[in-house]
């Protein structure tokens, strides 16, 4: 049942950073490439009518994880209690510049919120990269100084920085070189696929120029994943154990390439949407690469003292969870039914939405 | 420890306070506005089809405020609240997830079709568009309540060696006998808020000799569908959640009505006064004797424990700010119900859009239903206290283990300075959509 769960959650944040990551990586875009008026407007369009559902997943996310893993989002949420508060505000940020630009029509204001909407994306991107590194570095569970747990064993918290910005320190922080570098790859990625969900959803008169960039960002992108799994060697001396004991494991990080190398033939693409199907299952593999690669952990501990968090030791009672695959299963139904209507509403180019027109 | 645990608090009160001052318009405008948009299928009138309109530009906005700072509370559970989220997340977790797959899915999907639809739906797909962000708006109400009743009269639970709090009997939390009563309390004191909205902005144009055929519409219908929720809010839903409170918070029920001491031959209900926690009374009183006897029992000599029969380790522990609450709350619903039944007699009259007085009081009372929603939210919060489970898991307990009060302050600070900037934001663009009002451009 916990397995069941676990494979659930990790379903729908794959589901959420696809989604929620086209649509920061379309404010990525918007802060770099859209210098017109008429550029902005194809942006805000493609993603007008979609992110607000997208948002959901992420709330679903953090439902889900409360309802199926307590002691892993009390563990996990209090601390990185800095980073997620951050993440919070950001979201905010990102929402009303989304939502309230269109509200006055008055050339500064417009800037204020192109800013913010920009940034914000772009901090989020960093963000949720940094994230993923912290999890796969590990944390220093019960806070261990000396030899000797300060909290219980399955509590932390973690500054934002340390002052050395090493992941093997042994006061960690959230942002050093390694998480850092996730979060760089984070960046990059939901660029490319932000542009890619551009290309599809609009006729822009950006979107050759995004092919261009889709195809230079992938380079960057190559050489930070190449770099990332270099240097993965000194967090985990043995990053692939599970891939060398379950070989079909395999599958995810071929899919990882599959997206990554796929999107090298960017212009030549004969339809708008295969672009966004490569870098989708780029984000999937490397979600997938990353959380099969510390299974059955879902948070590693940095000291010998207290134990690794795993999907078994985390989990509520076996009643609670039985019960739940009931109501998800229901719920689930109807979240495929309402994101089918929604995209058949929406579908095609989306141009003439007038998104944020008052 | 002691300031840790006041940050924690200070914080979840300030975010849920601002919060839920837009989600109780969103759940009872969302009803008016498909109202507004059932009245035009029926009678094909453009003007309702136009009300419903501007209200949904509103709407929009107010729902926008509602997510961005919505987020925030399911987050905070576990970053400041890790231990109460560790201890009880295998039962409250079932609703609060529950909330999302539900409510949250159905609203933010179909609120972009309601919002980008009309053209491309038709006015009947249109319509349900709005009917089902009604019924998402208002699951997501029933499953928060849920939660909140199983904190107030946990049920369906069993208590771990560990301490852990796990579900035996799911269907026990919707069979709650907390939750009906305040579940329909809660959803009729929301459409008392944005029946005064529509009502208040009616009562503006009129005043103002602007859109008078739009403001006799929003007047019209503000009056009657807040008249009739205004009664609601006070019988029979405020009567059976007050008689759940006497019947299984008594200490809460006595610090509400201010009664120290137990008084023979029934109690008096207290209409002014102040809790003086020195000397265990209340100053300078008014009150009406046995009356809330007869309210709570119906019978006029019924006892009524005082405050004096509890242990302090059980008593509240904000006497004064929770009689405060409950006082101010049921002082305005009063208020609320004596208004607008002269606005409804007014109506019936056909004198309602020239009885001046009831105009600027209507304009005026546009505050008070958020006041008086905080102030019954306040009275539930407060009168837990000082349980997170009531009468099983201490507040003191629940607070995070690891995040010190030096962080937690920080945030705080930071929420502040956001929510401000988001508030001045949010008045000054419904105050721009006010102005501009519901007349369409003709093309």
């Amino acid at each position: 049942m916990e397995l069941f769960w676990y494979i659930v959650l990790m379903t729908m944040l794959t589901i959420y950073v696809i989604l929620d990551g086209y649509d920061f990586g379309a404010g990525i875009i918007h802060l770099f490439f859209a210098k017109k008026e008429k550029d902005k407007k194809a942006i805000t369009n493609a993603i007008g009518p979609f992110w607000d559902a997208n948002e959901v997943w992420l709330i679903a996310v953090g439902g889900v994880l409360f309802f199926a893993f307590p002691t892993l989002y009390a563990s996990s949420f209090s601390g990185f209690y800095l980073p997620l508060i951050i993440i919070l505000w950001l979201l905010i940020f990102r929402a009303i510049g989304l939502e309230l630009r269109g509200q006055i029509n008055n050339t500064l204001w417009h800037t204020i919120w192109d800013k913010a909407f920009g940034i914000a994306s772009l901090l989020l991107a960093l963000f949720f990269g940094v994230a993923l590194g912290n999890v796969v570095r590990g944390v220093n569970l019960g806070n261990v100084v000396d030899g000797v747990s300060t909290h219980e064993g399955h509590y932390f918290f973690l500054p934002l920085w340390n002052t050395t910005f090493s992941p093997q320190a042994e006061e960690l922080g959230i942002i050093d070189w390694f998480t850092l570098l996730l979060g760089i790859i984070g960046v990059v990625s939901l660029a490319i696929h932000g542009a890619n969900w551009i290309i599809f959803k609009t006729n822009s008169d950006l979107n050759t120029k995004l092919r261009k960039v889709i195809f230079n960002l992938n380079f960057v992108l190559l050489a930070l994943v190449a770099v990332s799994i270099l240097v993965w060697h000194v967090i985990e001396p043995k990053p692939f154990h599970n891939f060398i004991d379950k070989p079909w494991l395999w599958i995810f990080p071929i899919l990882t390439f599959t997206g990554l190398f796929g999107l090298f033939k960017v212009k030549s693409f004969k339809k708008d949407g295969i672009g966004f199907i490569f870098s989708s299952l780029f984000l999937f593999g490397g979600i997938t690469t990353t959380v099969a690669s510390i299974f059955p952990k879902v948070l590693p501990s940095t000291n010998t003292i207290n134990p690794s968090l795993t999907l078994y030791n985390t989990a509520a009672d076996s009643y609670g969870l039985g019960v739940g695959v009931y109501w998800f299963a229901i719920a689930a139904v109807l979240v495929a039914v309402y994101m089918f209507i929604q995209y058949k509403v929406f579908k095609g180019k989306m141009d003439d939405i007038g998104y944020g027109d008052h | 420890m002691e300031d840790m645990l006041f940050y924690d608090r200070m914080q979840f009160a300030f975010t849920i306070t601002f919060h839920y001052l837009f989600p109780q318009l969103t759940m009872g405008l969302s009803l008016l506005i498909v109202y507004f948009k059932w009245k035009f299928l029926r009678t094909k009138e453009d003007t309702y089809n136009d009300a419903a309109k501007f209200w949904m530009k509103i709407f929009a906005l107010n729902f926008a405020m509602g997510v961005v700072t919505g987020i925030p509370m399911e987050f905070q559970f576990g970053t400041n609240w890790a231990k109460f989220s560790e201890l009880t997340g295998g039962i409250i977790g079932q609703t609060l997830a529950m909330e999302g797959m539900f409510s949250f899915f159905l609203e933010s999907s179909f609120l972009g079709l309601f919002l980008f639809g009309e053209k491309l739906l038709g006015h009947k797909l249109h319509f349900l568009t709005g009917f089902l962000v009604f019924l998402g708006s208002w699951a997501s109400g029933y499953l928060i309540i849920a939660t909140h009743s199983w904190m107030q009269h946990p049920v369906g639970y069993e208590i771990l060696e560990n301490g852990k709090f796990v579900l035996t009997n799911f269907s026990a939390l919707f069979s709650n006998t907390w939750l009906l009563p305040s579940y329909f309390h809660n959803q009729a004191a929301s459409l008392v808020t944005a029946s005064f909205v529509v009502a208040a902005i009616g009562a503006f144009y009129i005043l103002n000799n602007k859109h008078s055929n739009f403001g006799k519409l929003f007047l019209k219908t503000g009056v009657i569908f807040g008249f009739f929720a205004s009664v609601i809010v006070a019988v029979p839903t405020g009567d059976l959640v007050a008689k759940n409170v006497v019947k299984y918070q008594p200490a809460t029920f006595a610090a509400m009505e201010g009664i120290f001491k137990t008084e023979d031959g029934g109690s008096e209900i207290v209409l002014i006064g102040q809790p003086n926690i020195l000397e265990q009374k209340l100053d300078n009183k008014i009150a009406v004797p046995n009356i809330l006897s007869f309210l709570t029992y119906q019978d006029w000599n019924a006892e009524i424990k005082g405050l004096n029969e509890f242990d302090k380790s059980v008593h509240p522990t904000n006497i004064p700010g929770l009689y405060y609450a409950y006082h101010i709350m049921v002082g305005l619903g009063t208020i609320f119900i004596g208004l607008l039944l002269f606005a409804v007699v007014q109506l019936f009259r056909k004198k309602l859009y020239t009885t001046k007085w009831i105009l600027w009081s209507l304009l005026f009372m546009l505050p008070f239903p958020y006041i008086a929603n905080t102030m019954g939210w306040y009275t539930a919060e407060l009168g837990r206290q000082p349980w997170l489970v009531y009468n099983l898991l201490r507040t003191a307990e629940g607070a995070s283990p690891t995040v010190s009060s030096g962080n937690t302050l920080f945030t705080l600070l930071g929420f502040i300075g956001l929510y401000l900037l988001l508030g001045l934001l949010f008045l000054m663009l419904a105050g721009k959509i006010i102005n501009k009002g519901p007349e369409l451009k003709k093309h």
